[in-house]
């Protein structure tokens, strides 16, 4: 399917398909009391929570499967490294990775992009050459790239936004030169929800020669990914909001690049032979999983691609796709209250401002009842920058919340006001 | 008489009702939020301290008119949530005309009891704080962690004015979650 417009129109989606009370029931932590409420969980972008079948998969594993992986000859260690093995090819499959090669797993998202950074960028970039990131990245894709810019005396080129926190594909395209060696972007704003085009972007890139990294953390959870079809170099993600345990994350590469880049981290398990003399690398993607790796969260990270696909990513994404329809519809009648982030294409993403209340004060106010959201910069200052703001309060939705919650979170909203009216 | 009252007498009451984030929101607080005293500059200003916490945008500047080591006026100004304005807002209250001794002591008892270093539910330590009156209302920020800093800054920001810090921030290595506090 069309990776960019991911979101189906919601008269395709087929509620009766999709069971919400079954599906909250996969989560035991949906269940908890906040101050005396039934938890509203509303703070998925910066973290999912795990369905049982998760955190059954990973009691099983540490139960009756561990060791450590690629390395003995035993019954357990062959085992685990069959299970490790194994949630790499779930992992292909979920975004449709051509090789299992090109699957590494990593720390994280933020770790993805260090390693293509070091792997990549030190290598191939240098003095005078041109990076371009956008005005909607994480911090975690701003960061890296201006350490590269430093060590190398290199330069940023960033692509703006409108004010509805849409991408200008226009100035987008005029920041290319011949210096230009290098595009990150994020797929999915994290503050905002837009959706950016990255098919487009992608493409335009490649008619330059330039390769493109895609921060997907905030798209990989909301809808169905296809990296072949995108056709992006580079794809990062994370598993804890992807429904599965933290500490666990991935990046697609191009088996071409990647074996075209440096290590990144060098320790056990990247390489093939070691003397005091020289080291010969390991093949992709052992090259790039120096260290045991966190098996445990890796084949978690497989029983929750197994989960979510059963439910089907459309699926998903219609029912989030209706959650922000009603949510915005129900916030921007709230006087006083301004969604920030209007772009045409969204993630279940609303981010939003009150007039005369600081956001943390939202944010503590609403826990009170229950109601989890986050407030701040969400680690994207540039984005708060663009619109004038601190901080705003994001109310982000995943698949297991509910119309109901959106109203608990209206109601939430209405009572801050009434409190410092 | 203001519920607060009822239950000073008892300081153990006192601080469970405190602990109650929701009734410290919708009584003093609030109300402080909504009409700050002494929100301002002092023309005359001796001392001027800007205070700026990074993650959330607060910020606030405090003007001070010193007259023979006593604070004769003191002013705030700057944006911020309510727990930051509320807690500026009574802080210049309570240390207008005092000498800036009694002032020091106030700082350094309203930071050992948000930041958690004084264990308020051991009575002994509660009766060791002797100048924080009706400041103890903030007691209850010290379950959220997340909002010591929002409270805490105004003192901070004090404390630097005395000591002719000219900013301070709370992402910097001056930061006021770890800064000594004292005779500095």
């Amino acid at each position: 399917m069309n990776s960019i417009n991911a979101l189906p129109a919601t008269d395709l989606f087929d509620a009766s398909t999709f069971d919400i009370n079954k599906v909250r029931a996969d989560f035991p932590i949906l269940k908890l009391q906040v101050e005396g409420n039934p938890l509203v969980y509303l703070d998925n972008a910066a973290s999912a929570q795990m369905p049982q079948q998760v955190i059954d998969r990973l009691v099983r594993y540490q139960t009756t499967q561990h060791a450590n992986i690629h390395r003995a000859v035993h019954y357990l260690s062959e085992l685990a490294t069959a299970e490790y093995d194994d949630a790499r090819r779930k992992l292909q499959r979920f975004i449709n990775a051509g090789e299992e090669r090109e699957v590494i797993f990593t720390s994280g998202t933020t770790e993805a992009i260090n390693l293509v950074m070091h792997g990549y960028g030190r290598k191939f970039i240098g003095a005078g050459d041109e990076i371009i990131i956008t005005n909607l990245e994480h911090h975690s894709n701003i960061v890296p790239w201006q350490m590269l810019a430093e060590e190398k005396g290199a330069a940023i080129r960033v692509v703006p936004i409108n004010d509805a926190g849409e991408l200008q594909i226009d100035a987008y395209e005029n920041l290319f030169n011949e210096r230009t060696k290098f595009v990150s972007l994020i797929h999915v704003s994290n503050a905002l929800g837009t959706i950016n085009p990255i098919k487009k972007m992608i493409a335009y890139a490649h008619s330059r020669g330039v390769p493109v990294l895609v921060d997907g953390a905030q798209a990989v959870p909301h809808m169905k990914i296809d990296v072949q079809d995108l056709d992006c170099d580079f794809y990062a993600f994370s598993g804890h909001k992807l429904c599965g345990p933290t500490g666990i994350g991935i990046l697609y590469g191009r088996a071409a690049l990647l074996e075209k880049m440096q290590p990144f981290k060098g320790g056990g398990d990247m390489i093939l032979s070691v003397t005091f003399d020289k080291t010969t690398y390991n093949t992709i993607p052992y090259k790039f999983e120096a260290g045991t790796p966190p098996i445990a969260a890796a084949i978690g990270l497989g029983a929750a691609v197994d989960y979510l696909s059963a439910i089907g990513m459309e699926k998903i994404a219609a029912h989030e796709h209706a959650l922000l329809q009603y949510a915005t519809t129900q916030v921007s009648q709230i006087e006083d209250v301004k969604i920030i982030g209007t772009a045409q294409q969204k993630a279940s993403v609303l981010s939003f401002v009150m007039k005369h209340i600081h956001p943390h004060d939202i944010g503590t106010l609403l826990n009170q009842e229950g109601i989890a959201v986050r407030t701040g910069h969400h680690c994207a200052q540039p984005v708060m920058q663009r619109f004038g703001l601190p901080a705003t309060s994001r109310a982000s939705f995943a698949f297991y919340n509910t119309m109901d919650e959106v109203d608990a979170l209206v109601a939430g909203i209405r009572n801050v006001q009434k409190m410092f009216a | 008489m203001r519920w607060w009252q009822a239950y000073a007498t008892c300081k153990k009451c006192l601080l469970k009702i405190m602990a109650n984030l929701k009734a410290l929101y919708q009584e003093v607080i609030l109300e402080h939020n909504k009409k700050p005293r002494n929100f301002g500059v002092v023309t005359a200003a001796t001392h001027h301290a800007a205070g700026h916490n990074p993650l959330c945008g607060d910020h606030l500047e405090i003007t001070l008119a010193m007259q023979d080591e006593h604070i004769h006026e003191i002013a705030f100004t700057g944006e911020s949530c309510a727990i930051c304005k509320s807690s500026a807002s009574m802080m210049t209250v309570a240390v207008k005309g005092k000498p800036r001794a009694d002032a020091e002591i106030l700082i350094q008892e309203f930071l050992e009891m948000t930041t958690g270093k004084l264990d308020l539910s051991v009575p002994e330590n509660a009766q060791k704080l002797t100048h924080i009156g009706r400041l103890k209302i903030f007691a209850g920020v010290a379950e959220l962690p997340t909002r010591v800093k929002c409270a805490i800054l105004p003192w901070h920001t004090l404390h630097a004015a005395f000591a002719s810090v000219a900013e301070i921030s709370t992402e910097s290595e001056f930061d006021p979650m770890h800064a000594p506090i004292g005779d500095a």
